[in-house]
């Protein structure tokens, strides 16, 4: 007796389990059942396992029965004519859906020439192996499949055109390539998924050479000429929003120029490109600190007094303004409605970014990295022909990756610009590298992708053959414009008196355990509370019960609130930090007596 | 000759003495020798560390580092008929750690001649291990009409451990006195006496699984396997002490991995060296150097007490003179509290207040203080 689980749940037992399982598959195929019940028979602890539960991954397989493909020639012909869905050929089981349990049972045949009389499925297309985004990465057989996925990746990353209609969005962290290409070397996925409609990178040139040491460690060395041209250029998208927000009691926040009374009121420079609504105007160019939203809230709290007071004006400044490090021009402003029912204010802020050292690139083969140096055209290495690449690519990336794909598409992507057509680079069915390079011999270069190459500085020709061929490269959406910080002095907290962190409060960069202990390993002990010096603070200390005293800076003497004016009070040199724990402990209950001793 | 050796006895360590001796060529002159164990002597006092150096932290820095990149690269052996031990950096936090409970407790159990050399290695392997009823039984059952377990016996199986069914059944009456145990060919039937019900029995069937018949407890394998020339007895579980009694162990070389053994029974030098051993034994293995020092500072510091103490908060941790230091590492509340509750003082003598304090650090150049003569 075999037992029977649905769903991991036991509900029973079975003689014949096969019979059982077929029976369960053919009534699936016949549409009695629902397309997504799967089921496997499992040898090893004799049971059957029915799947009916959601959130499997499923994926669909041509059905072949007794050593045949129940797909015929008449399918097919009539699925060209228009005459045949998919959906049909689902309803009729010969395509049906498998999950992973049911696929442990399944003998799967990769094309059509291996069906045995064993075989149960067909894939639909070998390249159905692989996920969407894997089947666009070019020549994907010839990889390690680490590097296909690797590939993949790095597409998703890519900066392109996303979306039609992203003029009409407010998308956060949004780069559109300005001027975006259909890859000359395609795979079929490109033209199933409309990838040809939202491309996301350039075809370029590229050289597989070292220059200088500048693109070493994955890096690449770019053409000025080439970002002259239109190479890698991008706008970037950012939007700021606010709100109105209705407090307690009827007040309500409001968008407007606020006027010189507002508490925390800036500079009126500060406030320049408002206009009467208080909100930023279109094409406006707005560095960091500029305010793009006027904005005043009601005061945060109603004392009794305020009330009769009529001299206050107690509305805050709560304009939002552009961080550290931000700039860009005004590209959209937009007044709406929130859920809430509160006035909404968004405005979108474009910047447009050229390619700049630092900024990251890639093929499709995971063969990431970012740009090194920028080289004027006129140093850039040429060919015999006079072809100057628009990026040097170092060789060493390529050995210890193996990513084979990678100097194959150079060769294709050569072949079908001279050629003048589109490359196939379907993975396992892609046009074969032999007839490429026969076809690259063709027009008069060599096979092997090779050049001769002459140094642009010196003018002398180099020792060794390049390879010089085309390949698609894309901008990848990390730009050092968002990321590049530093400090030297800068904001700190009011509570802990260190600093800020992060790159857009101009954060310090922090100094941490383990850092310190390097310190300490080195016996830089004064090296090390220098750099632990930046909220250091002098503290006067009353000799006789031992707390922070105060210190009357007009009289030039402190006096004690335990011991009064009598007793002894030092300066002592502390970290801020330590003096608040101090006065945490007092919150405590805890009293923290500081025992004093001359430091000499 | 040897006097100019002797001459350098309170200078340098044996090993050093022993390798110079090594490496000079043979027949050199006394003269000669001395103006080598002279060089060799500058060259050792600058190879100690000086006053005020942080070993502890260049200690730990030194053994971490390279353990940050041991995490992932566990080896296996496959195919290889050994136990499993656990290696790599879980192992090494074990022993820092100096857990009570440790993850795989072995032994290497070396024998006496002629038995290292595989005389009654079976034999041997099976009085180490420790055998249960459910090793011998062939089957358990219970009957429900007339309340009664019975127990049926591989006699062949009992005798290899020249034990028998009625050996057992002493073992049992003796262990379950509410049940009459009486023997009926190979089986032994239990039956519970009057308070008991047959819930009860139940439970004495899982209970009667796990009583222990022969062997040396808490050994749960045995492995003999072929060292070298010799063969040794490789277990999971350990239990030094009985194994020590047997007669054909030789108890000079026999090792286990279990620190609080180790030192119930030989004492905490032993397993200040065990420490050492095990903590080396994984980074051999792991093809990472690390200067035997380190790794002997850090054995130094957790046995110092005079027993095992590990690096953490109910470990060494727990030793620290100041109430700052102890409450930067883990649970600061506790410390604080008590601190408070005690009126205890700390006078900033170590690294971690200093810094908290922001006051340079006693090591290094903050040891060195600016002598002046007050202005009276």
């Amino acid at each position: 007796m075999t037992e029977v689980f649905v769903d991991h749940k036991y509900v029973g037992t079975v003689k014949d389990p096969q019979d059982f399982i077929e029976r369960i598959r053919s009534e699936r195929r016949m549409g009695k059942l629902s397309t997504s019940v799967n089921v496997v028979f499992d040898a090893q602890t004799d049971a059957v396992l029915v799947e009916t539960c959601q959130g499997r991954v499923v994926r669909p397989l041509l059905v072949v029965k007794e050593g045949k493909l129940l797909l015929t020639g008449r399918h097919v012909e009539q699925l060209q004519k228009n005459e045949l869905s998919w959906a049909d050929l689902v309803k009729q089981g010969i395509i049906e859906y498998v999950d992973a349990t049911e696929e442990e049972g399944c003998f799967i045949a990769f094309y059509e020439d291996q069906i045995t009389k064993d075989t149960t499925h067909l894939e639909i297309a070998p390249m159905a192996i692989t996920g969407l985004a894997t089947s666009l990465v070019p020549f994907g057989q010839h990889n390690h499949g680490v590097r296909n996925a690797q590939g993949a990746k790095n597409q998703k990353q890519a900066v392109g055109l996303y979306a039609a209609n992203f003029y009409t969005r407010m998308d956060v962290d949004l780069s559109i390539l300005h001027y975006p290409q259909r890859p000359l070397v395609q795979t079929i996925m490109h033209e199933l998924s409309d990838f040809n409609k939202h491309p996301s990178g350039q075809n370029v040139t590229i050289a597989v050479l070292s220059y200088e040491g500048y693109n070493m460690e994955d890096a690449v060395v770019i053409n000025q000429g080439s970002i002259q041209r239109g190479l890698g250029r991008s706008a970037y998208f950012k939007p700021v929003a606010t709100e109105e927000l209705r407090y307690s009691g009827g007040l309500i926040d409001e968008v407007c120029l606020p006027d010189k009374e507002t508490k925390g009121y800036r500079s009126e420079h500060d406030y320049r490109f408002l206009e009467d609504d208080g909100i930023i105007f279109p094409e406006a160019r707005v560095r960091e600190g500029d305010v793009i939203i006027g904005k005043t809230s009601p005061p945060r709290f109603l004392s009794a007094m305020d009330e009769y007071n009529l001299t206050s004006n107690a509305r805050r400044e709560s304009s939002v303004s552009l961080k550290h490090g931000e700039e860009g021009i005004i590209d959209f402003v937009l007044l709406t409605e929130n859920e809430e029912g509160n006035k909404l204010v968004q405005v979108r802020i474009r910047d447009d970014r050229m390619p700049e050292i630092g900024d990251k690139f890639t093929s499709r083969h995971g063969q990431k990295g970012v740009i090194g140096l920028i080289v004027a055209e006129e140093d850039v290495p040429f060919t015999a022909s006079g072809i100057r690449p628009d990026l040097i690519f170092g060789p060493h990336g390529i050995p210890s990756r193996m990513t084979v794909s990678h100097l194959i598409e150079i060769i294709g992507g050569k072949t079908g610009a001279l050629s003048g057509r589109f490359i196939d680079s379907t993975l396992f069915e892609s046009e074969k590298e032999q007839d490429i390079r026969a076809e690259l011999a063709h027009h008069g270069f060599r096979e092997s992708g090779l050049e001769t190459m002459y140094n642009a500085i010196t003018g002398e020709q180099f020792l060794a053959q390049i390879m010089v061929g085309n390949m698609y490269y894309m901008r990848l959406k990390h730009m050092v414009a968002n990321k590049l910080h530093s400090r030297a002095r800068g904001p700190i907290q009011l509570l802990t008196r260190q600093p800020t962190e992060g790159r857009a409060k101009e954060g310090g960069l922090r100094l941490g355990e383990m850092e310190k202990d390097t310190f300490v390993a080195h016996g830089a002990s004064l090296l090390l509370k220098e750099r632990f010096d930046a909220d250091g603070t002098v503290v006067p200390v009353c000799e006789g019960c031992g707390m922070v005293a105060t210190w009357d800076y007009r009289r030039n003497r402190g006096s004690c609130t335990m011991c009064g004016d009598t007793t002894e009070i030092s300066n002592v040199e502390v970290s801020y930090a330590f003096k608040l724990m101090l006065d945490e402990f007092k919150a405590l209950g805890i009293y923290p007596k500081l025992l004093l001793e001359s430091k000499y | 000759m040897a006097d100019v050796y002797a001459e350098f006895e309170d200078k340098l360590p044996l090993l050093i003495r022993e390798q110079v001796r090594e490496h000079l060529p043979k027949g050199a002159s006394e003269s000669k020798t001395r103006k080598a164990l002279e060089a060799v002597y500058e060259e050792y006092l600058s190879s100690l560390a000086e006053p005020g150096d942080a070993v502890g932290i260049v200690a730990a820095e030194s053994i971490g580092e390279p353990s940050t990149q041991m995490t992932l690269n566990t080896f296996h052996f496959a195919g290889v008929s050994e136990m499993q031990v656990t290696m790599g950096l879980p192992r090494i936090i074990e022993v820092f750690d100096a857990r009570k409970t440790m993850k795989t407790p072995t032994m290497e159990v070396y024998l006496r001649p002629p038995y290292n050399e595989g005389k009654d290695i079976k034999s041997a392997a099976l009085r180490i291990k420790e055998t249960t009823i459910q090793d011998y039984a062939t089957s358990f059952s219970i009957d429900i009409a007339e309340p009664s377990l019975t127990v049926a016996f591989d006699v062949a199986r009992l005798e290899t451990v020249d034990s028998s069914v009625d050996a057992v059944a002493r073992i049992l009456s003796k262990g379950f006195k509410k049940m009459k145990v009486a023997m009926k060919g190979s089986s032994l039937i239990i039956t519970p006496g009057k308070d008991q019900s047959l819930n009860d029995l139940y439970r004495v069937k899982e209970k009667v699984r796990n009583v222990y018949v022969t062997g040396i407890k808490g050994v749960h394998q045995v492995l003999p396997v072929k060292r070298g020339e010799e063969y040794v007895i490789v277990t999971a579980g350990t239990n030094l002490k009985e194994v020590f009694a047997l007669e054909f162990v030789d108890e000079t070389r026999t090792y286990s991995n279990d620190l609080y053994e180790v030192q119930e029974l030989l004492g905490v030098e032993a397993a200040r060296q065990l420490i050492i051993n095990e903590v080396l034994k994984v980074l051999n293995t792991q093809g990472l150097n690390i200067d035997t020092r380190h790794i002997m500072l850090v054995a130094d510091t957790m046995t110092m007490g005079g027993e095992l103490q590990g690096i953490n908060r109910t470990g060494i941790v727990r030793e620290k003179a100041s109430v700052l230091a102890r409450a930067s590492f883990e649970t600061p509340f506790k410390h604080i509290i008590n601190a408070s509750l005690v009126g205890e003082t700390d006078y900033l003598n170590s690294v971690v207040e200093n810094v908290m304090v922001n006051q340079p650090i006693p090591i290094g150049t903050g040891i060195p203080k600016l002598v002046t003569r007050s202005q009276e």
